[in-house]
């Protein structure tokens, strides 16, 4: 038997099973063989020929320059005249390809994860569609495509991919992205945190064409527009976003005239190996090591679960490898997993934002870099697994490697960047859907989710409400254009959130308040999707505090609108805590909940109120500069009580002047106090640390040992080897409450029994 | 020579020590887990996430929730500074953060020049509230 399957075919029979295999493929999924690589590809024999050739570096530093050009008249276009809100505030990015599919440019002010994700789609329409003769690759050609499985961010982006022919051969791709937002999920506006499988996430376009001849085609278009709650969106941003690239063509077909071919291959291809050899030498003058970072989760956004997310930068020498392994388990029927590839490209934007900011922004920042993972985990999840909020781990990509990379960059005696601290990393923000007041059907999300708070600094406080971890040069948007598109009216915006800081001798940048109602539609619903209700989301560094916990409030049962007709003085100011706890609003059901809600209508009037979040502080509290305190106790964004208890300063209440000597006492007092409370590592390690999670946590991840995995699946705590992960199954919350009020309804009628019996009895 | 390795920590490299950048206490030994040179104290976070919301109507306040989360401060034994912080859930085994190889570490700054104050870059935003100049 053994002798049989040894035995190989003779050649051309097994050319011939290769080909009748090729040829009987009965499904083209997302390719492993595409999806697990993120390095840049070798050369081609033509980047060969021209690169081993001596270069002009001037002449490629002007293709470089009109390339630029190009790509940031192509972005303008797609933000001026793109109908997404995520086109308008600034998620979007335009990008350039080598021909073998390697990201090599991407307009200025892009967000460099929507691109870097999109050399996945291209080599597989390389590897599939170029040959195929039902399909095929011709010039005038576009494809569309938004499946995070075959590359992409979340399914929300959708991208439009066209080849550059310059006489007649292929010489690059260009593409378009955008955030759009609405594509036909089972909750609107495109991040369905209800989605239970990937059926219930909406459109889910491999790469495919849908353009032919420089024109849309209407057949297919209309299938599209047909699939999701806004079908004049759909059309608009399709033909922008062509337009954008076909712009980005024809600037392109200019500088090929001018300056040939062989200028525009040569710099594409250039563009990455510099960076690669660049990023290479960065590792070599880090210190050799191992620096760890961990951080939880606490939300599938249907529930709180506390998931495990760690990584280690391992370096040696020039080679450095990201380890997530340890990290929680996939859930098979929650949407916060995330594909590896998705995550590779949170975790590029994460060293391009924070790390290396001044490198060029493509893929090959992490081309030299080993990313190892668990496979069925939450980062690297099956393809079968729902991921449309898969924003919760990406997010997390793109701010924790700071932590690592700060412990390791420390020493050197120069600096990329500032020593920052993690930013604020969830997408506070609101998710709407229903019918607008001039009768659309419509469904999308707020521009909040780009104010995020900056980490604090080495030498300076963090910015409040700066931007996306995902970009530096995304708005938080004008609320006058959302009231006349929506019936969402913003009663609180951007009211710093006070006493929501991320302490240290520098404090992160705040968040702020968002107060939002309806008014005007029969039919209106938010959604909002953010982790850390429970525990912190953003963490502080070298001593710094991370951000408080964020809460969901709401006041149901009233009308906002007619308590200010009858009273126009009854609600005082539009401020959270002063809503929540003096609850001016006659006669409503105030609520403080999860960050994490999936999709439900909101009646006239009713307050649904989030905050943006701060970033995480820097250094140790009592290092702060005292006039700095009081500076923000001035500015409203501390309390005295705050200035007091966390850093320790002592100050007149009317005048706000410090009084430094009794301060200085009373920081060596807690100093001293320090010192007193704290145990010794060891013993505090042994009386600490238990052999497992709580039982009262429920716990997905490692715990001591990153081979071993806890999870609870299905009500159980069970336990799995780290290269064994099976998903992980949710028991649906609204069954669980079921549950415990049918419990409670049968004690309850065994109590009134019993009273009933005593009362016949007597 | 001392290598700058966090705000608050360097290694000796020749007595391959962990110290204290803001009062030179010697922690443990640089191939240790310098964790294990400090004080430790486990902290309620309502303590420093102070309750925003009114306790007796909200179980959600704004505070992260002690049940879920503790926040462990790490203190210099002799000056009490507060050199890192860590949150976790209650029983969580504290992280290993930093391991380097200290060998290598020497081979690495043979040739590299003391650094006795940490660089910040070329530029860095003036801190705001602290203005007046102390130059005269």
């Amino acid at each position: 038997m053994n002798d049989i399957r040894e035995k190989a075919l003779p050649k051309q029979e097994q050319a011939l099973l290769d080909k009748f295999l090729a040829d009987h493929r009965l499904f083209l999924g997302p390719d492993p063989e595409i999806m697990r690589n993120h390095s840049i590809g070798p050369r081609t024999a033509l980047e060969e020929a021209i690169l081993s050739q001596p270069q002009d570096a001037h002449q490629l530093n002007h293709v470089r320059g009109l390339v630029t050009a190009a790509l940031d008249e192509s972005f303008t276009m797609c933000n001026q005249m793109g109908a997404a809100p995520g086109a308008k505030w600034g998620d979007l990015v335009t990008a350039v390809f080598t021909a073998s599919g390697d990201l090599s440019m991407i307009a200025p002010h892009g967000i460099v994860g929507f691109a870097s994700v999109c050399h996945y789609p291209i080599k597989f329409i390389q590897k599939y569609w170029v040959d195929d003769p039902t399909v095929g690759v011709k010039e005038g050609d576009g494809f569309i495509h938004n499946d995070a499985r075959y590359g992409g961010i979340h399914n929300t982006d959708q991208s439009m991919i066209m080849p550059l022919y310059y006489q007649g051969e292929l010489v690059c791709w260009v593409s378009a992205t955008i955030h759009e937002g609405e594509n036909g999920a089972c909750e609107p506006g495109g991040m369905p945190a209800a989605a239970e499988s990937k059926f219930d996430e909406g459109l889910k376009m491999p790469p495919f064409k849908v353009v032919e001849n420089w024109q849309i085609k209407r057949d297919l278009l209309t299938f599209l527009q047909n699939s999701v709650r806004d079908p004049k969106l759909q059309l608009e941003d399709m033909k922008v976003k062509l337009h954008g690239v076909m712009r980005l063509r024809d600037r392109l077909l200019a500088v090929l005239r001018e300056y040939g071919r062989d200028a525009l291959v040569a710099m594409l291809r250039k563009n990455l190996e510099d960076v690669e050899a660049e990023v290479r030498r960065r590792i070599r003058e880090l210190p050799d090591g191992v620096a760890r970072v961990q951080c939880f989760m606490d939300s599938t956004l249907r529930e709180n679960a506390m998931q495990k997310l760690q990584m280690a930068v391992i370096v040696k020498g020039e080679e450095m490898i990201c380890d997530f392994r340890g990290s929680s388990p996939q859930f098979m029927n929650r949407s916060v997993n995330t594909n590896i590839a998705s995550f590779k490209a949170a975790l590029v934007t994460g060293f391009l934002q924070n790390v290396w900011p001044d490198l060029p922004h493509s893929m090959a920042a992490l081309s030299p870099i080993k990313i190892v993972s668990d496979r069925n985990s939450i980062l690297d999840a099956d393809g079968d697994m729902p991921q449309a909020m898969s924003l919760m781990p990406l997010f997390k990509a793109c701010t924790i490697p700071t932590v690592p990379m700060n412990k390791l960059n420390y020493s050197l005696p120069h600096r990329y960047t500032a020593t920052i601290a993690p930013q604020y990393d969830q997408a506070a923000t609101f998710i709407y859907g229903g019918l607008t007041q001039h009768g659309d059907v419509t469904g999308n999300f707020c521009a909040d989710i780009n104010g995020c708070g900056q980490g604090a600094r080495a030498d300076a406080d963090g910015e409040h409400a700066i931007s996306p971890v995902f970009g530096f040069m995304a708005d938080s948007g004008e609320h006058e254009i959302n009231e006349e598109d929506t019936p969402i009216i913003r009663l609180g915006a951007q009211r710093l959130a006070k006493d929501r800081v991320g302490f240290g001798k520098f404090r992160g940048g705040l968040g702020y308040e968002q107060i939002a109602t309806m008014r005007g539609s029969g039919m209106w619903g938010f959604m909002t999707g953010c982790e850390g209700s429970k525990f912190s989301s953003a963490q502080g560094l070298f001593g710094g505090y991370s951000s408080p916990a964020y809460q969901l409030c709401k006041v149901k049962g009233i009308n906002v609108f007619d308590t200010l007709r009858e009273d126009p003085t009854r609600v005082e100011k539009f401020d959270m805590l002063y809503l929540m706890n003096e609850r001016p609003i006659p006669g409503g059901k105030y609520t403080s909940q999860d960050m994490g809600m999936t999709f439900e209508l909101c009646n006239e009037g009713e307050l649904y109120m989030i905050c943006q979040g701060t970033g995480g502080g820097y250094g140790d509290v009592l290092e702060r500069d005292p006039q700095m305190v009081l500076k923000d106790v001035a500015e409203d964004l501390i309390s005295h009580e705050t200035a007091r208890d966390i850093y320790k300063v002592v100050f007149d209440p009317s005048t706000l002047l410090v009084d430094q000597a009794a301060t200085d006492a009373l920081r060596a007092a807690e100093r001293r106090l320090r010192v007193a409370r704290g145990k010794p590592f060891d013993a505090f390690v042994a009386q600490w640390v238990t052999p497992e999670p709580p039982a009262h946590l429920p716990y997905f991840g490692s715990w001591d040992d990153p081979k071993v995995i806890y999870a609870t699946s299905a009500g159980q705590r069970i336990k799995m080897d780290a290269d064994q992960l099976q998903g992980v199954f949710m028991p649906n919350p609204k069954d669980l409450r079921i549950a415990q009020l049918e419990s409670l309804v049968e004690s309850l009628q065994a109590e009134l029994d019993q009273c009933r019996a005593k009362a016949g009895g007597g | 020579m001392n290598v700058l390795i966090t705000e608050y920590l360097r290694i000796n490299l020749d007595t391959e020590m962990w110290e204290c950048r803001r009062c030179g206490q010697v922690l443990i030994g640089a191939r240790e887990n310098y964790k294990r040179g400090l004080l430790v104290y486990d902290r309620d976070p309502r303590e420093i996430h102070k309750p925003l919301l009114d306790t007796r109507r909200y179980d959600r306040t704004f505070s992260p929730d002690p049940a879920w989360c503790r926040i462990l401060e790490y203190y210099c034994p002799k000056c009490g500074t507060m050199m890192e912080v860590e949150y976790v859930p209650p029983g969580h085994p504290p992280l290993r953060d930093l391991e380097l190889d200290i060998d290598a570490l020497k081979l690495q700054w043979k040739d590299r020049k003391e650094v006795a104050e940490a660089p910040l870059g070329e530029y860095h935003p003036p801190q705001r509230g602290h203005q007046h100049s102390h130059g005269h």
